[in-house]
């Protein structure tokens, strides 16, 4: 009997724990009556939950707002439009399971996603099996889309179904590295990445840049992106005296990570890319004060093509802000939905049966105006606007500091 | 080696907390012989007990007397969390194959994870958790945060009551019996069931101040706090001897140290430049850990005991 009674008491605890964290996985299915139309699915994989769930929350909701504009405005003609957004909590194995489950989907023709370089990695694969178009509003690791030997110039497009409208840590860290030395006037940076995809690749772009313009690497470091105590590093850190310290990582640990250095008594700024850009990260760091941030595009508030966005996401009453990605995610949203339109037209208006593959096709030759600027994708799949824009944290948010297209700015 | 003051001043603070943590791993394995590997989570719970009252107090309250009712506050979660953990998780399996309440353990951790994931408001996204005011202080040539006073003062009264607790009251005493030998404990007139009851508690308690030290060091607690620092502290609890309370202390700041330490300097030896820094801390840790137990299999404090199965 005990040993019944002690069964049954584990199985309960373990599968009372299971069905709290598959609570997680929230799908946002709001079916809009379009009688006899066809519908076509657009899929968000997005950390909906967890460290990063304000990024994913204002990816999902915008991805959201695009459909119900294509769908207001029957931008494309016998077509409806549904969401159906599935949470990846920011983990590589959730991202591939949930590109599984909406490949299953026949009528899921494009996928917008992930957050994470990461998780986008476990996902391409399954998007190339079942040639269904995956797009990122927010992978920046060049590898995703030119390879692995990008660094030596020997770049090949590694999946045909995948694209992204934010362009790569190559561009991004290298911006970085000519803002801080040209603009900051900064000798002497130390580099501490979160060794993930993103927070390495994108420090050491930034190196390469700052070196080639003649800087110094006061010192490079590594953290967990799990701890919180980073007091051993920023000791290093403040022993080396730089004129600024560039993270490679996200907020969750650079707000903790910015705050200690200011504690340990450099009062530097820290510097970090996209993955710092958040609200949050002025939330969770009381010594944000003149800490930097680069982000991709122009600042969503002052594009001209940004401001029907704004104006319709404020309309719309999400519960959460729109935050770093929603621009691009919108972008990334319309981008499929006017691939499909170019596919439905050249069908002579319905639905071909094969119509995943020529969602693909059509997606090379997208060209629009969008709400982070002229939307097109080269041959690797990468985005053809380089435009970044450096953000600087002012009482307590972030202010836009200088914009530029790295084409033209870079001056190595 | 100018930073070594300021590295050891990192390293202990940090091992202080780790120690604090270890204590409840130490004291509930002594007497059931339970890995509780929910204990992380008991300590997670006590950040948020002490956040709950912050956010409960008027918010022109200063920090400084708000800090009492907030340890109060993360206190008596942990121990409410941890007791009800014991009455109705572990309890019930006392007697059971040893598999069944460690797998029990990591259901609850999970649970109470999610628990807090779910129902707190906000709780799916890290908390701001207040901090002091002011600069820093300069104490021997090291910078310390004024939170970290917390912490420097609080540990060592909270070893020196368990102390006198283990080794001079009553119920201490009947403690150190049921550790001995729980049935001749029994048959002595101890209420054995009251002592292993006493034991969560007090661990749980020590979680809650070290929650406390956590949220007032690094501004912030989030559900997931307590996975990472939960296992540093089974580590320093292994590493000092698990079983002995002094050890289990001492197994914290040795941890601690060797944390600070090997990110300040490993990459300063010749030759051992690619295993220094950050990313390699925790290795070393590890490896100073494997190295304690091959030379001394019952940890740096540890009695030789016969396992009991």
């Amino acid at each position: 009997m005990r040993h019944r009674s002690l069964l049954i008491l584990t199985t309960a605890v373990t599968a009372g724990a299971l069905t709290l964290s598959a609570c997680g996985s929230r799908s946002d299915d709001k079916k809009s009556g379009g009688g006899s139309a066809a519908t076509v699915v657009i899929g968000v994989d997005a950390p909906i939950t967890g460290e990063l769930s304000a990024l994913g929350l204002g990816m999902r909701n915008s991805v959201q707002l695009a459909i119900d504009t294509a769908n207001k405005t029957s931008e494309v003609k016998g077509v409806t439009f549904r969401l159906e957004a599935l949470d990846d909590k920011a983990l590589p194995n959730v991202g591939q399971q949930n590109a599984t489950k909406l490949a299953g989907d026949k009528d899921v023709l494009g996928l917008v996603g992930p957050i994470n370089s990461g998780v986008a990695q476990s996902m391409q694969q399954i998007s190339q099996q079942n040639g269904l178009t995956l797009i990122s509003p927010a992978n920046t690791t060049p590898d995703l889309t030119q390879g692995k030997d990008w660094k030596q110039n020997r770049r090949v497009r590694q999946f045909t179904t995948y694209f992204r409208t934010a362009t790569t840590d190559e561009i991004q860290g290298a911006f970085d590295g000519q803002f801080a030395w040209e603009k900051l006037k900064a000798k002497t940076a130390y580099v501490i990445d979160d060794q993930k995809t993103y927070g390495v690749g994108l420090a050491s772009s930034f190196k390469d840049q700052f070196r080639k313009l003649g800087g110094t690497i006061a010192g490079s470091e590594h953290i967990s992106p799990d701890d919180r105590d980073f007091k051993a590093v920023v000791s290093k850190a403040v022993a080396a005296r730089p004129d600024l310290v560039f993270y490679g990582g996200e907020y969750p640990a650079s707000g903790p990570l910015s705050q200690q250095l200011k504690d340990g008594g450099l009062s530097v700024p820290l510097m970090g890319g996209d993955g710092m850009y958040s609200a949050d990260y002025i939330k969770l760091n009381k010594k944000a004060q003149g800490d930097y941030a680069s982000s991709i595009g122009k600042p969503v508030e002052q594009l001209p093509s940004a401001k029907k966005f704004i104006a319709d996401y404020k309309a719309a009453h999400f519960k959460e802000a729109y935050e770093t990605y929603g621009g691009s995610a919108y972008d990334a949203a319309w981008s499929l939905v006017q691939a499909v339109k170019k596919v439905v037209a050249d069908n002579g208006g319905t639905l071909p049966a094969d119509a995943r593959k020529k969602v693909v096709t059509a997606m090379n030759k997208v060209s629009f105006d969008g709400v982070t600027g002229p939307i097109s994708y080269d041959a690797y799949g990468d985005t053809t606007n380089t435009m970044i824009t450096a953000y600087q944290v002012d009482k307590g948010t972030w202010v836009s500091r200088f914009s530029a297209e790295f084409k033209k700015f870079d001056k190595s | 080696m100018s930073e070594l003051p300021q590295q050891l001043a990192n390293g202990l603070i940090l091992g202080a907390m780790y120690g604090l943590i270890a204590i409840g791993y130490t004291m509930v394995y002594g007497i059931v012989q339970l890995i509780n590997f929910a204990h992380g989570e008991i300590f997670m719970v006590g950040g948020f007990g002490a956040l709950s009252v912050h956010l409960a107090l008027p918010a022109a309250t200063p920090l400084a007397l708000a800090l009492p009712a907030m340890l109060l506050g993360g206190i008596a979660v942990s121990v409410l969390v941890g007791v009800a953990a014991e009455r109705f998780a572990y309890r019930p399996l006392r007697g059971a194959p040893r598999l069944a309440p460690l797998i029990t353990a990591i259901g609850l951790s999970l649970a109470l994870q999610q628990a807090v994931w779910r129902w707190y408001p906000d709780g799916k996204q890290a908390r701001v958790f207040p901090q002091f005011k002011g600069g820093a202080l300069d104490i021997l040539g090291a910078t310390v945060q004024r939170g970290d006073l917390f912490v420097i003062v609080a540990a060592p009264v909270c070893m020196i009551a368990l102390g006198l607790f283990v080794g001079r009251t009553r119920s201490g005493r009947a403690m150190q019996a049921t550790a001995q030998d729980p049935d001749t404990a029994r048959l002595m007139g101890i209420n054995t069931d009251r002592i292993i009851v006493l034991a969560f508690a007090i661990g749980a308690a020590f979680a809650g101040v070290a929650a406390v030290a956590y949220g007032l060091r690094t501004g912030e607690v989030q559900f997931r706090m307590g996975f990472i620092m939960g296992l540093k502290a089974f580590t320093a609890a292994v590493l000092g001897g698990i079983g002995n309370v002094y050890g289990a202390m001492l197994g914290g700041l040795v941890l601690g140290v060797a944390e600070a330490l090997a990110t300040a300097y490993v990459e300063e030896i010749p030759g051992m430049q690619q295993f220094g820094g950050g990313a390699w801390k925790d290795v070393w840790a590890f490896v100073l850990l494997i190295l304690v137990l091959l030379l001394r299999p019952q940890g740096l404090l540890g009695e030789r005991v016969a396992d009991r199965a």
